[in-house]
């Protein structure tokens, strides 16, 4: 069992049977809905994770990256006659090379600044978004058209499923392999003390940037995959509000673990929906159930999880 | 291997749990008869900044499912209504309605009390065929004319129209304009551009105020000092209408001024300090519903709504909670007219939609009006002593 949760090809195997057994479990189209959601909050907060868990490093601006993406596949398509997937390639460089250029002066601060300086960075994108209506369509929003890739449009739920699945199950191999590598143990190294890796010869600066601009260029991708499926997004997807979502799965699922950040994005995507039932009290309850974890498991689920697990095996 | 037993006892409740679930769905599925209820669904902005136009709008909803639930309900069936509070959100409006139509299988959706919410779903609703009313303002809702979607507020054009129609009476004809930069102010703002030419009036100043400006002085001071302007419009919605109007008094200026629909709240009142004393806007009928004259068919409608929304909330009545009375009637009488709950007969129906009349004015629809309202449903009404004044 300890094997499953802590080796990365059991790890994956275990993703891969999950994902593939879920046309099992989910009856319709709304089932169908809330996973895909699911999939895609889960490839931003991958990222998310490595930025937070293991590089230590804060972002509470991640939703504005995660809107320039959806913006690009909605306005470039359709005001410059870009392919769906052009577009979402050229969110993703764009988005990059945005994260590449604020980085530097973004991480040198630490602590509450960076909390800050990525807010406000988040909080610019979502004004701007609001503002340029004759291109954003403004707070109203604008309607995204289809996603082609190979010829095929991509419709249906389980078409969806699919894609998104296999998308989180790559971004999940990727994230895995850049931990155990020498990258991982570099980014461990700068959470455990930035003066110590730097005196061990980790360039601390250079793989900070490197963890931003792949985590921005995640959400920038799971972004735009998220205006396709969506057909229709707002600014609120820049919101502030959006970017807390984010860091409260990763914290929820646990810091520094892959399969922490698919359980925190899981749990806080499919909560909502079972308590909508509740009406007046769905956020009561919600919150309440978010206190309790953070006092039960205060490392996050997964690995406070894993940790009891393995001390009963032993 | 303790762990492994453990694992296998566990997976055996939960499958016992699961097959117990299933066992009870299929129960209510065989229990399901002739009174099986007519499923109403609907998704608004119960919280958040845009509650002021879901909470009383779902208030009405509830208050008359259980109204005509009392009276037999419809087709001898009773009504179900199956509401989610999407928030302002269009990603939760998209998630909420495909729960709907997927999941509690609705026969008809209200809802969408946002313009952006309204927007969000519209592709779904008209993929999976089924009837929907907005609640929400802007006419690209309607314009161009989707096949399942209608909506019951007026739009920011008939608002416009009914101002100039009342300008061209007072003969003025030389406008300033302010509008925020809102949606509904953009709009707004838009259309009265456009339609100026027909009513042979000429913009001679075009202001715009940024998002979240607590002070509209610079603005209003140049359209102050533009040689001839008659008259002054402010096209916006929530507080800047009172900060609006509020420095206009503060800069003592004289001229006739015209706010829009989005004024039209206590809020605007209480908000201005007096500055709103004087301004003229078009409002439902809803607002006035004492001071109509008996012979307006609309006045017993919008007196029996307001009494009833009153005495069951202890609350002011609002013209949204109008528009969510208005979208529930034309249902429920679509449904009526069609016999049945089939949704491309309940469509027809609703486009059929004739004479009704409602909170909102009196309901013409067309299959290439979704709208059914024209500006004879706004009344132009004054601010006199901190209240609305009916303009004859």
């Amino acid at each position: 069992m300890s094997n499953l949760l802590s080796l990365r090809p059991g790890g994956l195997a275990l993703l891969a049977a999950i994902i593939a057994a879920g046309p099992l479990v989910l009856q319709n189209g709304f089932h169908y809905n809330v996973a895909i959601l699911a999939g895609i909050n889960a490839m931003v907060c991958i990222g998310l994770n490595l930025l937070i868990g293991y590089a230590g490093q804060i972002s509470l601006g991640h939703a504005g990256f995660f809107a320039l993406g959806a913006y690009a596949s909605a306005i470039l398509p359709e005001r410059f006659g870009f392919h769906p997937a052009g577009a979402l390639l050229t969110g993703a460089v764009v988005v990059g090379l945005l994260a590449f250029a604020i980085a530097r002066p973004i991480l040198r601060l630490r602590g509450h600044y960076l909390a800050m300086a990525t807010l406000g960075m988040g909080i610019i994108i979502s004004i701007v978004l609001d503002q340029e209506v004759d291109i954003t369509g403004g707070p109203d929003g604008m309607p995204v058209g289809d996603l082609t890739l190979f010829g095929q449009v991509v419709s249906g739920e389980l078409a969806w499923y699919w894609l998104i699945g296999a998308l989180l199950f790559v971004t999940t191999w990727l994230a895995l392999n850049l931990v155990h590598s020498p990258v991982g143990r570099a980014l461990k190294a700068v959470h455990g003390s930035e003066i110590a890796a730097a005196a061990m010869g980790v360039d601390v600066f250079h793989y900070k940037v490197l963890v931003f601009v792949f985590s921005a260029v995640l959400a920038s991708v799971a972004g735009s995959l998220f205006a396709h499926y969506n057909g229709f997004i707002t600014p609120d997807e820049a919101s502030f509000i959006h970017s807390i979502q984010l860091v409260t799965m990763v914290v929820l699922g646990g810091m520094a673990s892959i399969a922490g950040s698919i359980v925190g994005a899981v749990v806080l995507t499919v909560l909502p929906q079972m308590l909508a039932g509740f009406h007046d009290y769905e956020m009561i309850v919600f919150g309440a159930i978010l206190m309790g974890t953070m006092i039960l498991l205060p490392e996050g689920a997964v690995p406070t999880l894993a940790k009891r697990i393995r001390e009963r095996l032993a | 291997m303790r762990f492994f037993r453990k694992l296998t006892r566990r997976a055996a409740l939960a499958m016992a749990g699961v097959a117990a679930l299933t066992l009870a769905h299929a129960g209510t599925a065989l229990a399901g008869d002739a009174k099986e209820p007519i499923k109403i669904g609907s998704f608004l902005a119960v919280t958040g900044p845009a509650s002021f136009l879901g909470d009383p709008e779902l208030k009405t909803l509830q208050l008359y499912i259980g109204k005509i639930n009392k009276e037999g309900g419809v087709l001898g069936r009773p009504l179900k209504l199956v509401h989610y509070d999407a928030q302002h959100l269009a990603k939760k409006a998209v998630t909420f309605t495909r729960r709907l139509i997927e999941q509690d299988k609705v026969d008809l959706i209200i809802g969408g009390s946002t313009t952006g919410t309204t927007m969000a779903v519209v592709k779904l609703v008209e993929r999976a065929q089924i009837p929907f009313i907005s609640l929400a303002g802007a006419s690209v809702i309607i314009d161009p004319v989707k096949k399942w979607v209608f909506k019951t507020p007026h739009t920011d054009r008939l608002a416009v129209r009914k101002i100039f129609s009342d300008m061209k009476k007072r003969g003025l004809s030389k406008l300033g304009l302010l509008s925020g930069s809102g949606g509904f102010d953009k709009s707004c703002a838009g259309n009265a551009r456009k339609l100026a030419k027909d009513y042979g009036i000429t913009i001679v100043a075009d202001e715009t105020h940024g998002k979240g400006d607590t002070d509209m002085t610079p603005q209003l001071t140049r359209i102050k000092n533009t040689p001839g302007v008659q008259a002054f419009l402010y096209c916006g919605f929530g507080a800047p209408t009172s900060i609006v109007a509020r420095n206009f008094k503060q800069l003592g200026m004289k001229i006739p001024h015209y706010q829009s629909h989005g004024s039209a709240s206590m809020k605007f009142i209480k908000g201005a300090q007096g500055g709103a004393e004087g301004v003229r806007l078009p409002v439902a009928a809803l607002l006035v519903a004492e001071q109509l004259p008996d012979d307006n068919p609309q006045k017993k409608v919008a007196l029996a709504y307001k009494r009833a929304y009153e005495s069951a909330y202890n609350d002011s009545v609002s013209t949204f909670g109008g528009h969510a009375y208005d979208a529930l009637m034309i249902a429920v009488n679509a449904i009526r007219r069609a016999g049945t709950t089939d949704k491309a007969k309940v469509r027809d129906a609703i486009e059929q939609t004739k004479n009704y009349i409602g909170a909102d004015g009196i309901y013409n629809m067309s299959p290439t009006d979704h709208l059914g309202l024209d500006e004879k449903s706004f009344v132009m009404v004054e601010v006199r002593n901190g209240t609305w004044k009916l303009l004859k």
